[in-house]
């Protein structure tokens, strides 16, 4: 039998609330302390307990680390769910099971492998208390999988130890569950297994982290003082990174006081609210949310970009419209984030890829907002934001300051021959702000969600509106030049795919695909909105563009049309919007079709 | 109509406070209110007590949603920030101001409409969150700016000016506010400005959150003989439980009350609060009681007015969240940001 390392995908699927979560992380942990690049996905409901759930991990030693079609290995541990689990088994894969129930004649598949492992039975002798038997069922699995597929034993067992290392009395039980286990596979199961692992060094110095816990370790480091927020999936980590790191980081070490204040506001309209009336007061303040939220806050968001208020909010995406598919992922709020609340509205959106990407796009938001003095939105989507995701390590550059962007102090006042807040002194369409209690006679303004002159003064003139409307087109101008600039592979091939976020994941295995189908493409990873003038210069450069949006509406599409006045039918879109991530697969599919069906030219001799 | 600046001509005569100004480097520019609206008559005893109070007009910051009652902060202290956010939201505004930097004093300016209608919710809950403000409600029940429809505060069986009654109960943010833990709670009346002056000064001294509901008559839309929140009706039926004198710190109390019945409540920051009850019956400590008062009164027809609750030693929220004494938005990038070196550890346990 034929061995393969390192490269399968194995799906655990268990009932919501049984204590799994952490077994199957372990798992994860494991591979990844053996230098084995893993990605995690948790598929999972919106309950508490009893639906089912399922985690997926890629294990994937050239790095791809895109959700892949098809399971290697199936740890069915939820009845209710064997018909859709088996039916998920590529041919030559293995369905692990326990067998303490048999499995009935019509579910059997001949093209697969069968692991039945007594597990119930198993631990009705070891344990006596009927919670630990069910919780350290999970466990007996964990230990069968360890020797099956070889992972190092220290690893895991040195991963129970740190896991319970505050529940001392735990960790026998849990490395006497693993033995229990790891015994049952040596002795009774065929060998060797056909999907296994060895020691790499492919990880390298990365780190496994999830992408909310990385941006609420971004916004301590940016300088964020406030946070409020609402509890929604799936932001709330977020948030609660945020806090814990804040504790770790910000708490004054002679007074045991907080650098910091996070308020859980009643809903996600305050939760904006305070971080407008704290950007308008001069602290760097923040929100997480998801598509909901933003709907609710797109009132605030338009006072904030109308009177010109520093805001950070990260959108964590999930399925809508409406309350969706509120446990699965999307790139669904491009355009209400992008144009959202009513008017002439327009809104900076980043769009990071990678968990140490939330880290600098958290820091860099909040500078933007101080510069930009206007919210910006960081576009995060739930597959990014709760998978523990290798990433590179966080970094933060030791010459970097935080840009407060135009601020005048009482110095800056006395200085200044004249102070409007609204004046564009500089030509770039961005006044200086003043905080409140600055000065004792210069620098106070009213701030307004109605239209107003240069001294911030009320009007309804409309030359005066005319003028401060087209300001406010100029910064969108000042903008396109700060953000993040879109990260460009062009190698002279006549196509190229524009994509961004987590769709940045399978890239280099669709690239991979691709080039067996003899077709070969430019990439460019789209990395904020406004678009860049490089992105401009890409398009110009290609006969023909896929553009890979996750949702239905092709909304990256729609927004390159708009902004760069394009034709419609110069972009080919590629979606997928099932509430999983895009697979690699489905991208080279609808790339594919597309070349078959317009007869499109296949490279000939060696790829580029 | 747009902006008009007040002429800056002071009166030889007018009184210099502590600081060296005078009301006038309090006051804003001139109102665009209706003449004889309640709502300047707030904004003139805002300007009085700030002024009497001598504290650099720049160090208070101005909040206040949307409606005639939120344009007022227009017209006082055009020395300090404001910031006329959105229907209804002004409380979250509040907070995040309060939050950022807790060292100015910061009034809120508020309706009917803006509080107890679209604004509600967040009326609420900024109580439950305690921030140290001053939250005035300039309260005539009607929506001045939209022609004169009713408003949740004005009273079942008032009519409009049309004579149509308002069908719906109405709804009391003081008995609200005593419910969900305001520490400084009071009702008073724009055309009583002897109640109004030294009710102000306590609630911007007041550490933690002080509601002065003041009712406040609409004189275009709710002054008519059917309407409980009227000039005439307010005069007849109010009731003033509690007098309060405010008294600095190290200033002589000198008091011109009968004995027995003042008691001096001392604030956090070594001002004085002198009490005068007119209501023997009536405990402004006690919760329950004040709140049984109220709606007993109100049940009457009666407007209780005055200091009906305080409790000075209540935590305000930055003591809840534990924050630094200093501004938050005085911190600078050395206390905010840890530095490339602390995130060794923090990568180490993600590995």
């Amino acid at each position: 039998m034929s061995v393969s390392y390192n490269d399968f995908v194995i799906r655990f699927a268990n009932v919501n609330g049984s204590g799994s979560a952490s077994a199957n992380g372990m798992f994860a942990k494991a591979l990844f302390r053996m230098g084995i690049p893993v990605a995690t996905r948790n598929i999972f409901p919106s309950n508490i307990e009893v639906l089912p759930t399922w985690f997926e991990v890629r294990v994937s030693d050239v790095g791809y680390m895109g959700r892949r079609e098809g399971v290697d290995i199936m740890v069915a541990m939820n009845a209710e769910t064997y018909d859709e689990d088996i039916a998920a088994i590529k041919p030559g894969g293995v369905l692990l099971y326990d067998n303490s129930a048999a499995l009935s004649a019509n579910r059997r598949r001949s093209d697969i492998r069968e692991y039945g492992i007594p597990i119930a039975q198993l631990m009705l002798p070891e344990f006596k208390d009927q919670n630990q038997r069910s919780l350290f069922k999970n466990i007996c699995y964990l230990g069968a999988l360890a020797e099956l597929l070889n992972i190092e034993f220290d690893v895991i067992s040195g991963m129970v130890e740190t896991q319970f290392a505050a529940k001392q009395k735990l960790i026998q039980p849990n490395i006497h569950a693993l033995a229990v286990g790891r015994k049952y596979a040596r002795e009774y199961l065929a060998h060797p297994f056909p999907y296994q692992v060895k020691r790499s060094t492919a990880v390298g110095d990365r780190i496994m982290i999830d992408g909310n816990t990385a941006a609420g370790i971004g916004a301590v480091f940016g300088g964020a003082t406030v946070c409020a927020w609402y509890p929604i999936t799936p932001s709330t980590s977020l948030a609660e990174g945020f806090e814990k790191y804040a504790h770790q980081l910000r708490v004054d070490k002679t007074t045991g006081k907080n650098k910091f204040a996070i308020v859980q506001a009643e809903d996600e309209l305050s939760a904006m609210g305070i971080v407008i009336g704290a950007g308008w007061n001069g602290a760097r303040a923040f929100t997480a949310t998801s598509g909901p939220g933003v709907s609710l806050m797109s009132e605030f968001l338009g006072l904030a970009y109308f009177a010109e208020i520093p805001a950070v909010l990260f959108d964590v995406q999930r399925s809508g419209p409406s309350t969706g598919m509120p446990t699965r992922t999307q790139q669904g709020d491009l355009i209400s984030a992008a144009y959202a609340s009513h008017g002439d509205t327009k809104h900076v959106l980043l769009f990071p890829s990678t968990p140490r990407e939330c880290f600098d796009f958290a820091a860099d938001a909040l500078d933007l907002a101080d510069r930009l003095q206007t919210p910006i939105i960081v576009m995060s989507d739930l597959e990014l934001g709760m998978n523990d995701n290798l990433s590179e390590p966080l970094s933060w550059d030791e010459g970097r300051v935080h840009d407060r962007g135009k601020v005048l102090d009482a110095a800056g006042l006395d200085a200044a021959a004249t102070f409007g807040r609204y004046l564009d002194v500089d030509g770039d369409g961005i006044g200086y702000r003043t905080y409140p209690g600055t000065h004792p006679e210069k620098g106070s303004f009213f701030t307004r969600g109605t239209s107003r002159d240069e001294y911030a003064r009320y009007t309804e003139s409309p030359e005066i509106y005319g003028r401060n409307m087209a300001r406010l087109q100029l910064k969108w101008q000042t903008a396109r030049k700060l953000v993040p600039q879109a990260e460009i592979n062009s190698r002279g091939h006549a196509a190229g795919i524009i994509y961004y976020g987590t769709s940045a994941s399978p890239m280099q295995e669709t690239i991979d695909l691709l080039s067996e189908d003899r077709i070969a493409v430019d990439q460019m990873r789209i990395r904020s909105f406004p678009f860049g003038p490089e992105v401009e210069k890409f398009i110009d450069e290609h006969d023909f563009l896929f553009v890979v949006d996750q949702n239905r509406d092709a909304q990256m599409k729609t927004l390159l049309v708009n902004e760069l006045s394009l034709d419609p039918n110069s972009l080919v879109s590629i979606l997928y919007f099932e509430g999983l991530s895009i697979s690699a697969d489905t991208i080279r599919e609808q790339v594919q079709t597309y070349f078959n069906q317009n007869k499109l030219p296949r490279l000939t001799g060696v790829k580029s | 109509m747009t902006f008009v600046a007040k002429p800056r001509v002071h009166h030889p005569l007018l009184p210099i406070n502590d600081i060296g100004l005078t009301r006038r480097d309090y006051e804003g520019s001139v109102s665009t209110l209706c003449a004889g609206c309640g709502h300047d008559s707030v904004s003139a005893a805002v300007i009085a007590a700030c002024a009497e109070l001598s504290i650099p007009p720049h160090r208070f910051a101005k909040v206040s949603g949307i409606g005639c009652s939120s344009k007022t902060p227009s017209y006082f202290l055009d020395k300090s920030h404001g910031f006329n956010s959105v229907h209804g939201r002004m409380p979250s505004v509040a907070t995040g101001a309060n939050l950022a930097n807790r060292s100015l004093y910061c009034i809120g300016v508020s309706g009917d409409g803006d509080s107890a209608s679209i604004g509600l919710g967040q009326f609420a809950h900024i109580v439950r969150r305690r921030i140290n403000m001053l939250y005035l409600v300039d309260n005539n029940g009607t929506y001045g700016l939209t022609k004169g429809q009713f408003s949740a505060t004005n009273d079942k069986g008032s009519t409009s000016k049309r004579g149509v009654p308002n069908l719906y109960e109405p709804i009391d943010l003081v008995t609200l506010a005593l419910q969900l833990g305001a520490s400084f709670v009071a009702r008073s009346f724009s055309g009583d400005k002897r109640q109004l002056v030294p009710l102000i000064k306590a609630g911007i001294k007041h550490h933690g959150f002080a509601l002065i509901d003041v009712i406040s008559p609409c004189v275009a839309f709710n002054n008519h003989s059917g309407s409980t929140k009227s000039y005439d009706y307010v005069r007849h039926h109010s009731e003033s439980v509690t007098k309060i004198d405010y008294v600095e710190s190290g200033q002589e109390i000198t008091a011109d009350y009968e004995p027995g019945t003042t008691e001096d409540v001392e604030m956090p920051d070594g001002s004085t609060l002198r009490l005068s009850k007119v209501d023997a019956n009536f405990d402004p400590h006690d919760r329950i009681k004040a709140l049984q008062y109220v709606q007993r009164r109100q049940s009457e027809g009666e407007v209780v007015t005055g200091l009906l609750y305080v409790d000075p030693e209540s935590p305000d929220c930055h003591d809840i969240l534990e924050t630094i004494d200093t501004p938050l938005n005085e911190l600078d990038f050395a206390d905010l940001c840890p530095g490339n070196a602390a995130l060794a550890p923090i990568n180490q346990s993600f590995r």
